[in-house]
């Protein structure tokens, strides 16, 4: 199971606590573990990235262990410590002055 | 006994303020959606307790929020709580916040440009939703004005919308932004013909269509903006920054522009000016009395780049002849060292008798009025910067 920790407004609309746990089929990208959040949870459509072009909202950012995935190609496979579990993948709000 | 609701949105969340028909002791309930800008609030008028409710974010984009129980409880139309969250073929819900311009060529306009601020052009792009108007008649209908300019209208209670895309094609290319963004601030329907309505833009200026939505046309004619616009009486490209209307008489159309205060008597066909003796004619919202068609408020504000209140003392301006002759209402505003500005869309009026008439500002401050406006006093001092204020009388 891939681990989704999500920012706090973003739980909020989900109506969920804590991090997320999805299950993702085949290769374990940026795009598929989105993919596979959007359909658990569609109220989050649009709220991570655009509606038509699936670009990353600029000031939403991807971490996972402890590195910035944010400019990964979205086809790119995770680390292994996402794809197995290990270790969550962090979905945040830049931090823009907010 | 009748009963108030005044629906607050702010840039951190929104606030509804319950009171009887005395409107003297208020219950605030909020800040909902704690956090998030709230753009605008609106209830039915055909069901009071569905309100629609425009959530954005700089970060996460839009959402449309629902309640359908006068505020108590929320949702996105496109997935309401407990329900699935797919359909049974599988497809994800949950488009509510999908504005998606309409270029398609069987009911679309070609996705061109806009003006930029330093005259260039720029592409279209979706950022936010300033206003939402229900339907005067169908609880399901409800428009959406947003920025960059565009009219949309949902037909399913928010769930999906659908752009009016006929309206792009007045000259869209000469539109530009205001100070705001170019925004799609404003949305009156014609109460005595439904296939009427008007929409404003800053900076764009009035249009109206009498085919329900289908195609529109420029109503600026008599608008001067002789330090905005290259060529003043333009016909498209005046900032304009508030309309309204009284239902009794939808013909008549009074206007807040970026500078001067108008007036229309020919559903905007042409417009004069009413600015008469205030002491500014900038300024931001403007509202018609519940029962006198011809008494109007606005407040006056200093400049385009001060946005506040001139000498500090925040008053409301009223005219009880339609324009030109207006009075300062002073009496529990602050008449000294007051520097807050008032948003087009913070200022509403119930339908009580007396009318009640409330605004909201950057302070933070919501003022209401149980007698016209003769009287003043905060409902609440310290809310976040105020962006909307709309009024439901229940009865």
């Amino acid at each position: 199971m891939i681990r989704v920790v999500l920012p706090a407004h973003l739980r909020t609309l989900a109506r969920v606590d804590g991090e997320v746990k999805l299950e993702v089929m085949g290769a374990v990208t940026q795009r598929a573990l989105l993919d596979a959040l959007e359909a658990r949870y569609p109220m989050l459509r649009g709220t991570i990235r655009d509606h038509m072009t699936q670009n990353r909202r600029p000031f939403v950012r991807f971490f996972a262990c402890e590195q910035d995935l944010s400019h990964e190609a979205p086809d790119a496979p995770l680390p292994d410590a996402v794809a197995t579990g290990a270790e969550p993948f962090l979905i945040v709000g830049a931090m823009a002055g907010g | 006994m009748s009963k108030v609701r005044v629906l607050v949105g702010t840039r951190k969340g929104a606030f509804i303020l319950t009171s009887d028909g005395t409107r003297r002791q208020w219950d605030v309930s909020g800040p909902h959606f704690a956090g998030w800008e709230m753009y605008h609030l609106k209830g039915s008028p055909v069901e009071p307790n569905r309100i629609y409710a425009s959530q954005t974010s700089s970060w996460f984009g839009q959402i449309i929020q629902r309640s359908d129980d006068g505020g108590k409880t929320w949702h996105q139309p496109g997935t309401p709580p407990g329900e699935p969250t797919t359909t049974p073929d599988g497809m994800p819900k949950g488009e509510s916040n999908k504005f998606i311009y309409d270029a398609s060529p069987e009911t679309g306009k070609p996705l061109t440009t806009h003006q930029h601020y330093d005259g260039t052009q720029r592409p279209w792009e979706f950022k936010r939703v300033w206003h939402l108007e229900p339907s005067l008649t169908d609880p399901d209908t409800v428009y959406a004005g947003i920025e960059d300019a565009a009219l949309f209208r949902s037909t399913d209670g928010g769930q999906t919308w659908q752009e009016l895309a006929g309206l792009r094609d007045v000259k869209g290319s000469l539109w530009q932004p205001g100070a705001g963004g170019m925004c799609l601030h404003t949305i009156v329907q014609d109460p005595s013909n439904p296939q009427r309505i008007y929409i404003a833009i800053s900076a764009a200026g009035t249009f109206r269509t009498d085919d329900g939505g289908m195609t529109w046309r420029a109503i600026n004619r008599g608008l001067k903006s002789k330090y905005e616009l290259p060529d003043s009486d333009a016909e498209v490209g005046h900032c304009v920054h508030r309309i309204a209307m009284h239902p009794m008489r939808p013909n008549v159309l009074f206007m807040q522009k970026h500078w001067d205060v108008m007036r229309s008597d020919d559903a905007g066909e042409s417009w004069h000016e009413i600015s008469g003796n205030l002491p500014t004619d900038f300024g931001f919202p403007i509202d018609v009395h519940a029962h006198e068609p011809q008494t109007v408020y606005v407040v006056p504000i200093k400049s385009d780049s001060e946005h506040f209140p001139p000498d500090g003392k925040l008053r409301v301006y009223r005219s009880r002849t339609g324009g030109n002759e207006w009075e300062a209402l002073t009496n529990g505003l602050p008449q000294r060292d007051c520097y807050v500005n008032v948003l087009r869309d913070a200022m509403a009026v119930d339908s009580l008798d007396p009318c009640g008439i409330y605004f909201g500002t950057s302070g933070g401050q919501v003022y209401g009025s149980a007698n016209a406006g003769d009287t003043w006093a905060p409902i609440v001092r310290d809310l976040p910067a105020v962006l909307s204020v709309e009024v439901q009388t229940l009865t």
